[in-house]
């Protein structure tokens, strides 16, 4: 838990949120102020090497996350939370080779490291530190009358011991399927077939929308909507927002500070038409 | 789809592969025993040559060839699902990043775009310490002859903001490119010991 003192945390945002997924970044930032968390970017942090460099040798990776827990370390910061499940893979690689091959681990690394930092995602940050009790008494907006179906991608569960992630509990049939990852470059019928089977999903249960918290697959789901929709001749408009910016918005932040204006199918009518404000907050039992 | 049945096994048996495999990728392959649970997880086997319960038996099997030359190890998006599911909890992903690194370093790769891609981004990392998607996406077009992936979103990217055209340099770039050299002797050096 991080207590009421110590709510300082490093950040580390990663590549994608700083360019195709910049909405997450700011929503994440936007919420963590809301809820009195101070995050602490790393200065000059680089990138993970994510899957590319994990193929290649996972020490390579670690050693580039590692770069990046040792900056942390050194701001003398003992929490490093990021929104990316990737860069946490990542991250969290750095801390397994630093108990398992520490001495190869830091010869190529050469920082100062003493392998005591935490990584968690940012959703590990809501619910098991700053806890659903603490965000439910702030809930300024209810979402009435909508489904949104959760949808958690491969990496953010994945497997369970390292990612030490709960089962997700809301069913939705498809919650981890992959959507295609990397491959809406190189293959990108692989993507247009995962990822409109997710879509399909969503829209057979009546979903309004569908919540994520990985860039990559918001990347598929919602930029590439366009070409899902033409691989299966199909018409969705299924609008794919970060849980950061659904629960930004619940507490009655900016819709601007929250980026949802830089999503490609537009979220205005599900916040628009289904949200009411609450009287009461604290009353407030659920989103 | 070639099938395992027509392969002169015992012959081909490359023992020296079945030990490379399991050094570099630190999995112990005589453990499978061939339940199928990773090919019923795994999403892409639609797209597989060889679903990758027969990429673990072939593996047993010494195969190399058929092993390094297959369209399955590029084709595998580390989703971890074979990982998650197997009941003798063998790192499969681990085992398929494995070979694509192999099939590199035979230069049996069977989906160059992919390996390419993978290149481009690492590249990237090298030259800015941070991934620039705007100028990764320009080379791979570029290199694969294939100038216009994506060209489609471009427009509706620009409009959003989200295609910055000139990279963000770290400071720290040295630094990184550093790690990567220190990291290329330390392989350098595992590989004559």
């Amino acid at each position: 838990m991080i207590d009421q003192t110590a709510k300082r945390i490093a950040y580390y945002p990663g590549c994608s949120v700083t360019g195709t997924a910049v909405e997450f970044d700011q929503s994440t930032r936007a919420l963590c102020a809301a809820l009195g968390v101070e995050l602490i970017e790393i200065p000059d942090w680089n990138c993970c090497g994510s899957t590319p460099a994990h193929s290649y040798d996972p020490l390579l990776g670690a050693a580039l996350a590692g770069r990046n827990l040792a900056m942390a370390e050194e701001m003398g910061l003992d929490v490093v939370m990021t929104p990316c499940p990737s860069c946490l893979k990542a991250l969290k690689e750095a801390l397994r080779k630093y108990e398992e091959k520490q001495h190869s681990f830091l010869d190529i690394l050469q920082m100062p490291f003493s392998g005591q930092i935490r990584a968690i995602s940012v959703l590990q940050l809501l619910y098991e530190d700053i806890s659903p009790k603490t965000i439910r008494e702030q809930i300024r907006y209810r979402l009435t009358n909508t489904v949104i179906v959760p949808y958690y991608g491969c990496l953010l569960s994945r497997p369970p011991e390292f990612a030490r992630f709960d089962d997700p509990v809301p069913e939705f049939p498809f919650k981890t399927e992959c959507c295609g990852a990397a491959y809406g470059v190189t293959q990108n019928h692989i993507v247009g077939k995962m990822t409109g089977r997710i879509l399909d999903m969503a829209r057979r249960l009546g979903a309004a929308a569908v919540a994520v918290a990985c860039p990559l697959c918001q990347q598929n789901l919602d930029l590439r909507q366009s070409q899902v929709n033409r691989f299966w001749h199909t018409t969705f408009q299924m609008p794919v927002v970060y849980i950061t910016q659904i629960l930004g918005f619940a507490l009655g932040i900016d819709p601007k500070k929250l980026g949802l204006d830089k999503l490609f199918v537009s979220a205005d009518d599900l916040f628009l038409e289904t949200s009411e404000p609450l009287e009461n907050p604290t009353e407030s039992k659920s989103v | 789809m070639a099938l395992v049945n027509d392969l002169r096994m015992p012959r081909d048996c490359d023992d020296n592969f079945i030990h490379q495999v399991e050094t570099e990728s630190g999995q112990q392959i005589s453990k499978c025993y061939q339940c199928g649970n990773c090919s019923a997880s795994c999403a892409y086997t639609y797209v597989y040559d060889y679903p990758v319960n027969q990429i673990m038996r072939l593996i047993q099997l010494g195969q190399k060839e058929a092993v390094l030359r297959s369209r399955s190890i590029w084709l595998c998006a580390d989703c971890q699902a074979c990982t998650t599911r197997c009941p003798y909890n063998i790192d499969i992903a681990r085992v398929m990043e494995t070979l694509r690194f192999l099939s590199v370093e035979e230069d049996t790769v069977s989906i160059k775009n992919i390996q390419l891609f993978y290149d481009e981004f690492i590249n990237s990392v090298k030259n800015f310490g941070r991934v620039f998607e705007t100028g990764l996406l320009a080379k791979y077009n570029l290199k694969a002859k294939k100038p216009f992936t994506d060209i489609d979103l471009a427009p509706k990217m620009l409009r959003k903001g989200k295609l910055p055209i000139i990279p963000h340099r770290i400071r720290g770039r040295k630094q990184v490119v550093d790690i990567f050299n220190r990291f290329e002797d330390y392989r350098k050096k595992k590989n004559l010991d």
